[in-house]
């Protein structure tokens, strides 16, 4: 009895989290349909890693499991662990508001609130009771120009958000996430509805944004994982089918399935 | 249009298919000229129907307003009635009108937002969810003197209320609530879902979600609903007869009872005390309520600007 507690104890004593990120064997299910079927992955912390999978892959489930967005759908059910720091993130004791500040995400549609940019920015702030007007101002600024958008609208930041243009929205999105102070941004294909160049000025964010936050970034499109380079999973009909740094999966992919991806036979 | 007529199966250039090809053509020009006919026939029905409705409300309308508008001056709508109404205003019964329906709209709106609120956005789909949405459905059905007895026997005999402003009122209330649920859990839904999800994934709770972000931009539907249920309300005269009595008195607490503009106009024409008064009456309550819908239609565009959801 006593060993036992004491491994334990050490345990907690000396184990610092390895990950930022950990899925241990997690599944997760719509009613009886499966999207993730025992997916094990792990994410350092201050990294970037690209989930990459074709459409009904399980990417957008992996991600909107991780800020237990997925609550709003009915009828779900998961089994395995889903960790962030360590700590089950399905806990009962989880503050899911907490959580989702924790972990901060960028849809696929860019949607700005039907609000101003600067009340756009300034939404999740406020929602956490920052409550000085300088404070709330600063951390706007801050986030605008992390998200490279300041200089784009500095001058117009009473505009109504709807009126930016969809590179602008997507980049305001991720405006609106970093305002929050988030340690994790999770991005559910920021950039499938953005022309080249936009998505190119994603793309560049991402990898310098990677040195202070954990990014998820998901997509369907190889050749934008590859681009990201970081580290890469290869997510198929909810598996976990390989993972791994872009060049080597890009260059060496172990499984057949991801060769048939990345060369795209299939997908 | 069969697979026939489709081009590419008709080898139209063969000698032997020419009286064929005539025949088509001839059916084609019957079918073309019976859908014009239709086409005619159609136009003719519905510009009726649109004009016989214009008809109807410029006829109703100008009927009360012309045998109405010689009887109303100041003196008619600031003093008070003498002679059971023959002589003299109808100053009570504006503001009981007034008092009686500004009160159910406090009671009522709140009551009928909340529960939209919580049917559109803590519940699923569920047993009692739909069991509420049912009840609230038949109760919109239920003719307004069934409101009355009901009022009349639970406000103003069971709890002791007696005919009274605030009897009135609560029974008015019940009468306006389905309309506003119904038409607030509307506009809730028409807020696209990715608002809330954008609100929640960036920390909002779900109280913070619908204040922020939903109930704003289900405000004007909102206000439409509520208007919908005032005009309702302020026309109300069995309900109100039960409930809120038929004093011509001013009332001075929310105890005593009042008359409204429609019960005014009720008692006048009905025992026959005055039918100019009676007319002067419905000439008011009819300027009433269009002022009050052009009023508010003008304010809710005015702050919330065009349709609920008109972001995406």
């Amino acid at each position: 009895m006593i060993p036992v507690c004491w491994k334990r104890w050490r345990l907690m004593k000396t184990s610092r989290p390895k990950f930022k990120v950990e899925a241990v064997e997690f599944s997760y299910s719509y009613g009886d349909v499966t999207a993730l079927k025992k997916v094990n992955l792990g994410v350092k912390k201050n990294s970037l890693i690209t989930i990459m999978g074709p459409t009904g892959s399980g990417k957008t489930t992996f991600l909107r499991a991780l800020n237990r967005l997925n609550d709003l759908v009915g009828q779900t059910s998961h089994s395995g662990k889903l960790l962030l720091d360590g700590k089950d993130v399905y806990d009962r004791g989880t503050d899911v508001a907490d959580l989702r500040r924790k972990v901060g995400m960028v849809f696929a549609v860019p949607t700005p609130l039907p609000m101003s940019v600067f009340e756009n920015v300034a939404y999740g702030p406020r929602k956490k009771r920052v409550t000085s007007k300088g404070a709330i101002v600063e951390l706007v600024e801050k986030a605008l120009q992390a998200a490279a958008l300041w200089d784009e609208v500095k001058d117009r930041l009473d505009m109504p958000a709807q009126r930016l243009s969809g590179g602008q929205k997507q980049r305001l999105a991720l405006a609106r996430t970093l305002a929050v102070e988030p340690e994790v941004i999770l991005l559910d294909e920021p950039t499938s509805g953005l022309d080249p160049v936009s998505t190119l000025k994603i793309e560049e964010l991402m990898k310098r944004l990677a040195g202070s936050y954990t990014i998820v970034f998901v997509t369907h499109n190889p050749q934008q994982a590859a681009r990201l380079e970081g580290e890469v999973a290869f997510l198929y009909m909810g598996e976990m089918v390989e993972f791994g740094l872009a060049r080597e999966l890009f260059t060496r992919p172990r499984d057949r399935r991801t060769e048939d991806y990345i060369t795209g036979k299939v997908g | 249009m069969s697979i026939k007529d489709k081009p590419g199966k008709q080898p139209g250039n063969r000698p032997g298919n020419e009286p064929r090809n005539l025949m088509k053509q001839q059916r084609q020009q019957a079918v073309r000229s019976a859908n014009l006919r239709k086409q005619k026939t159609a136009v003719a029905c519905l510009s009726m129907a649109a004009l016989i409705t214009g008809a109807v409300l410029v006829f109703v309308f100008g009927y009360i307003i012309v045998r109405g508008l010689p009887v109303i001056n100041l003196r008619f709508l600031f003093t008070a009635p003498l002679r059971m109404g023959r002589e003299g205003g109808i100053f009570p019964a504006i503001t009981g009108t007034l008092v009686l329906t500004a009160l159910s709209i406090l009671i009522a709106a709140p009551l009928g937002i909340g529960a939209a609120v919580f049917l559109t956005e803590y519940t699923r789909e569920t047993g009692f969810s739909r069991a509420i949405r049912v009840g609230t459905e038949t109760l919109a059905g239920i003719p307004s003197i069934i409101f009355g007895l009901f009022g009349f026997a639970f406000f103003v005999i069971y709890l002791g209320m007696g005919w009274s402003v605030l009897a009135g009122s609560l029974t008015l209330a019940c009468m306006m609530l389905p309309t506003i649920v119904r038409t607030a859990e509307e506009a809730i839904k028409s807020v696209p879902l990715a608002y809330r999800e954008v609100s929640l994934a960036l920390g909002a709770s779900r109280w913070q979600t619908v204040t922020s972000v939903v109930l704003p931009q289900a405000a004007s539907g909102i206000a439409t609903g509520i208007v919908l249920a005032t005009g309702r309300a302020i026309g109300e005269t069995a309900a109100v007869i039960f409930t809120a009595g038929s004093s011509l008195r001013l009332p001075h607490s929310l105890m005593d009872p009042v008359r409204t503009l429609p019960v005014h106009f009720y008692i006048l024409a009905r025992e026959g005390i005055s039918p100019e008064n009676a007319y002067g009456t419905a000439a008011v309550l009819l300027i009433a309520v269009l002022l009050i819908n052009f009023v508010a239609h003008y304010t809710v565009k005015k702050l919330f600007g065009g349709g609920g959801a008109a972001g995406e």
